[in-house]
C-alpha cells in the first residue's frame, strides 16, 4: 500500500499544468472541467467507499444466502456441500427452537410498540409542559439509553436472580417450594426480560417523542386554545397529527429494535427455552464450536426475509412520497 | 504513468487530495491487519531455538502454573517457549478458524471426541514419536484417551479431574447419613435429606450444561460404557428403551433436584452446599473454587455416583482430560516434540499441581505426595476406573451438543412428563447433524 501512495504521488504533482492551462483559455466542453486528477480524486473517493461496502455489505450477504443452501463446518473450502433446501426444510419441521424464536421476535415488537412506545411519547408530552426539574427528568429517563444493552443484562439478571436477587428477596421466593424463576421458567422469562427492554425503550421513544414536540409551532396550539380546545382534545386533533413524522421514526426503530433483539437476552439466559430469538439461534448455530454455518445462514437468510418484508413498504411509501413532493 | 512528470525536482506539498489518498490506503491497511492478526499465530517461529504454544489458560492460575513449566524446560533443553494465550471461551470459540490458519506449533486443548475430530480433518499432527517416549507414564485409560480414530496418538494429557458427587462431611456426620453405593440407597437418602429440610441435590443448569453431566452418569451407569460412547458418537438411537430408562431414573431423583435450576448459575448452586443448604451436589471437582474458606475447604468431601446396573458397578468415571496437541504444519517440529516430550512427564505435571489443587496428573508415575485428601481421593478413583469418559460437550459432536442436547435437557429439567416427543425430535435433529460430515 505504501509503493500505491508514493507512486503516485508524482503523478499527482504532474497533473495541475495540464489542468491550469486549459482552465485559462475559453472552457471547450464539459469533459474540461475536471482535469486528471479530479477524476481520479473522484474515482477514489466513491470507488474506496463502494468497493468496502459491496465487499462488507453485498458479498457477505449474497455468500449467506448462498450458504444457506450447503453444508459446511467452516474447515477448509472442499468441504462446503451443496444441499438445496435442506436446510430450510429442517428449520421449519423439525427445530424445536425455531418458530418459538420467530414468535418471540413478534411479541418483542408488538410489546414494545404498545407499552413502552405509547409510555415514551406521555414522558414527552408531560416534560414538554415546561415543568420543574424537566432536565432531571429527561436524564433520568434518557440514562437506561445511554447504558449498552449488555450492562442492562446483565443488571437486570442481577435482579431477577431466583436466589440473591432484588425482587424474590423482597417478596420471600427464593425459599424451596416458593420459588419464582424469573429466569429460567418459560412462562415468566420473556416477560421479565421485556420489562427490561421496554425500561430502556420509553427512554429511547421519549427523546424521538420530546423532538418532535419542540418541532410543533407554539401557533397550533395558541390557535386551538383561541378555539376552546381542551387539553386533550389539542393533542388528540392538533399536536399528534403533527407528529407523524416522528412516528413513522419510531415505527421504524422500534421494528429494528424487535428483529435485532440479542444482547439484552444474551446476557440474560443464552436463550434458553422460553427466550429463543432468531438472532440468537444464528449466533449459536454459526459462532462458536458447533460451526453449522449453512444451517445457522439458513436461519439468517429467514431473518433478512423478515426484515425485507417490513422495510421494503417502508421505503416505497417513502420514496412515492418524495416524488410527490 | 510516471513518464508524465515534468520534472522530479519539485515535491509537491501534500494537497488535501493526496492526504485522502494516503488515508483510503491507510484505511485498507488498518481493516487487512486484523484480518492477518485473526489467523492467530507468531511469524517468528522460524527460529530453531523458539517453540511456540497457543495457550488458552488465561486465568492467573494455571497461566502462572505453565509458565513455571516452560521456565524448567528451557533450562533443561536450551529451548524459548513463546506462549500465545487467549481467553479460555474465546480460545475455544475461535479453534477452528485458529487451526486452519496460521496455528502455534503446539495447542492447549482436550482429549476424546473434540480431539479426534480435528485429528480427522487433518488439522492435528500424530505424536506415535513422542508416545515412544512418554508412553510409560500413563496407565491405558490415558493411552485409549489420546488416539485418534486412526489409531495414532495426537495428544498428550497433562491433568484430569473426576466429576462425582460432593458433600460435607459435617453435615453428613451431624444427621447420620451414609455414603450411598446403589440407587434404592441413593433416593432413600435424598428421601430424609428431604425431610430434614435439606436441599437434597444441589443444581444450577443456567449456563446448559451441567445437566449434561447429570446425564452422563445415569446413562453409563444404568447402560454401561460402551453404549454411551455409542450414543455420543451418534451411533445409538436417543429413541432407544435403554435412553428412555435413563430420563426415567433422571426423572425419579430430579424432585430431588433444587427448584428453578435453569436460572441458576453452578455457581450459586454451590453456594447452597458450602452453607449447608444443600445436602449433596454433582459437579467436578473444580466446586472446590467456591469454597474459599479452608475449614470449609477441609470439609468438603466426595462419592461416585451410585451404582445402577450391578453388571456395570461403579467402572466408569467422568474425568474430562486437558492437555495439548500439535498443529497440522508445526514451524519447528523437532523443538514442539521435545516439548511434548517434557510436557507428558512427571516432572512437568507436578510443577503444573504446585499451583492448581483442583485437578490430578494424568500420569501415574508423578508424585502423589503432596496431593491433598480430595486429590488423593480424586487419583484413586480415576487411576481405578475401567473406563473414563470426558462429557457429554467433549464426547459427542459441539454442534449436536450445544445447539441440541443443551436446549432439550434444560426443557426436560423443567418438564419431565414430555420426555417421548423430547427424545424423538433429539433423534430428528442428531440424523441431519451427524449425517452433516
Amino acid at each position: 500500500m505504501t509503493t500505491d501512495i508514493t507512486k503516485e504521488t508524482p503523478e499527482a504533482a504532474a497533473v495541475p499544468p495540464s489542468g491550469a492551462s486549459p482552465a485559462k483559455k475559453v472552457p471547450q466542453g464539459h469533459r474540461r472541467l475536471l482535469t486528471r486528477r479530479d477524476r481520479l480524486t473522484l474515482g477514489l473517493m466513491a470507488g474506496l467507499p463502494t468497493f468496502l461496502h459491496i465487499a462488507l455489505v453485498w458479498v457477505t450477504a449474497f455468500a449467506s444466502i448462498a450458504l444457506a443452501f450447503t453444508t459446511w463446518d467452516g474447515i477448509g473450502f472442499d468441504s462446503i456441500k451443496w444441499v438445496g433446501l435442506d436446510n430450510f426444510r429442517e428449520l421449519f419441521t423439525n427445530n424445536p427452537q425455531f418458530w418459538p424464536a420467530v414468535q418471540h421476535n413478534v411479541i418483542w415488537f408488538v410489546v414494545l410498540i404498545l407499552i413502552p412506545t405509547p409510555l415514551g411519547l406521555f414522558l414527552a408530552v408531560q416534560l414538554d409542559k415546561k415543568i420543574r426539574f424537566s432536565r432531571v427528568y429527561q436524564t433520568a429517563f434518557f440514562l437506561p439509553v445511554v447504558l449498552s444493552m449488555a450492562v442492562i443484562g446483565f443488571v437486570w439478571q442481577l435482579v431477577y436472580n431466583p436466589d440473591t436477587g432484588l425482587i424474590n428477596s423482597l417478596i420471600g421466593a427464593n425459599e424451596p417450594g416458593k420459588y419464582i424463576d424469573w429466569i429460567g421458567d418459560p412462562d415468566l422469562n420473556l416477560w421479565a426480560i421485556l420489562i427490561a427492554a421496554s425500561w430502556r425503550h420509553a427512554g429511547y421513544m421519549m427523546i424521538l417523542y420530546l423532538a418532535g414536540l419542540k418541532g410543533v409551532d407554539p401557533a397550533l396550539r395558541e390557535a386551538s386554545a383561541l378555539d376552546g380546545a381542551g387539553e386533550w382534545q389539542t393533542f388528540k386533533n392538533v399536536i399528534f397529527p403533527t407528529l407523524r413524522p416522528t412516528n413513522t421514526i419510531v415505527l421504524v426503530v422500534t421494528i429494528i429494535e424487535a428483529l435485532r433483539a440479542f444482547d439484552l437476552v444474551f446476557v440474560f439466559n443464552k436463550g434458553a427455552e422460553g427466550t429463543e430469538l432468531l438472532s440468537i439461534l444464528v449466533t449459536n448455530n454459526i459462532i462458536g464450536e458447533s460451526s453449522r454455518i449453512g444451517y445457522g445462514s439458513a436461519i439468517a437468510v429467514v431473518l433478512l426475509l423478515i426484515s425485507l418484508v417490513v422495510i421494503i413498504p417502508y421505503l416505497v411509501a417513502t420514496f412515492r412520497k418524495e416524488r410527490r413532493a | 504513468m510516471q513518464h508524465f512528470s515534468p520534472s522530479g525536482l519539485s515535491l509537491p506539498s501534500p494537497s488535501r487530495r493526496t492526504m485522502l489518498r494516503g488515508i483510503g490506503g491507510a484505511a485498507v491497511l488498518g481493516a487487512g491487519i486484523p484480518l492477518l492478526s485473526a489467523c492467530g499465530g507468531s511469524g517468528s517461529a522460524s527460529d530453531p531455538k523458539t517453540v511456540t504454544v497457543g495457550s488458552n489458560a488465561s486465568d492467573a492460575v494455571p497461566k502462572k502454573a505453565f509458565a513455571d513449566i516452560y521456565a524448567a524446560f528451557k533450562k533443561e533443553s536450551g529451548l524459548t517457549v513463546d506462549v500465545n494465550t487467549k481467553d479460555h471461551n474465546t480460545f475455544q470459540e475461535q479453534i477452528n478458524s485458529y487451526l486452519q490458519g496460521t496455528p502455534d506449533d503446539v495447542f492447549n486443548w482436550f482429549a476424546g471426541y473434540r480431539m479426534q475430530f480435528f485429528a480427522a480433518k487433518g488439522l492435528a499432527t500424530p505424536l506415535d514419536d513422542v508416545w515412544k517416549t512418554i508412553g510409560g507414564n500413563f496407565p491405558d485409560a490415558m493411552h485409549k484417551l489420546s488416539k485418534g480414530e486412526d489409531g495414532k496418538y495426537y495428544f498428550v494429557p497433562l491433568y484430569t479431574y473426576p466429576w462425582a458427587l460432593f458433600y460435607r462431611k459435617s453435615v453428613f456426620q451431624e444427621k447420620g447419613y451414609e455414603v450411598p453405593t446403589t440407587w434404592d440407597d441413593f433416593v432413600a437418602l435424598c428421601k430424609q435429606m428431604q425431610k430434614d429440610g435439606l436441599v437434597p441435590i444441589a443444581f444450577g443448569d443456567k449456563d446448559a450444561w451441567p445437566a449434561l453431566g447429570t446425564f452422563d452418569q445415569i446413562n453409563f451407569r444404568a447402560n454401561g460404557y460402551d453404549f454411551h460412547v455409542e450414543l455420543m458418537a451418534g451411533k445409538a438411537s436417543w429413541t432407544d428403551a435403554k435412553v428412555r430408562k435413563a430420563f426415567d431414573l433422571w426423572a425419579e431423583i430430579l424432585p430431588y433436584h433444587q427448584e428453578g435450576a435453569t436460572g441458576r448459575t453452578w455457581q450459586d448452586a454451590a453456594q447452597t452446599l458450602a452453607s449447608k443448604k444443600a445436602g449433596m451436589y454433582l459437579l467436578g471437582t473444580f466446586v472446590g473454587q467456591q469454597f474459599t474458606n479452608e475449614a470449609d475447604r477441609e470439609d468438603l468431601d466426595f462419592f461416585a455416583f451410585p451404582e445402577i446396573d450391578p453388571s456395570f458397578g461403579q467402572d466408569t468415571v467422568e474425568a474430562p482430560t486437558d492437555g495439548f496437541m500439535l498443529s497440522k504444519a508445526p514451524k519447528n517440529k523437532a523443538g514442539a516434540v521435545k516439548l511434548l516430550q517434557y510436557l507428558g512427564s512427571p516432572a512437568a505435571e507436578e510443577i503444573y499441581l504446585k499451583s492448581d489443587p483442583n485437578v490430578v496428573a494424568a500420569s501415574t508415575k508423578a508424585d502423589t505426595s503432596s496431593y491433598s485428601a480430595l486429590q488423593k481421593k480424586a487419583y484413586e478413583m480415576i487411576s481405578g476406573a475401567k473406563s473414563l469418559t470426558q462429557f457429554m460437550d467433549r464426547d459427542s459432536r459441539p454442534d449436536f451438543t450445544s445447539t441440541v442436547m443443551q436446549p432439550a435437557l434444560q426443557k426436560f429439567i423443567r418438564d419431565p412428563k414430555g420426555i417421548d416427543s423430547l427424545l424423538s425430535s433429539i433423534e430428528r435433529q442428531k440424523k441431519t447433524i451427524f449425517a452433516s460430515g
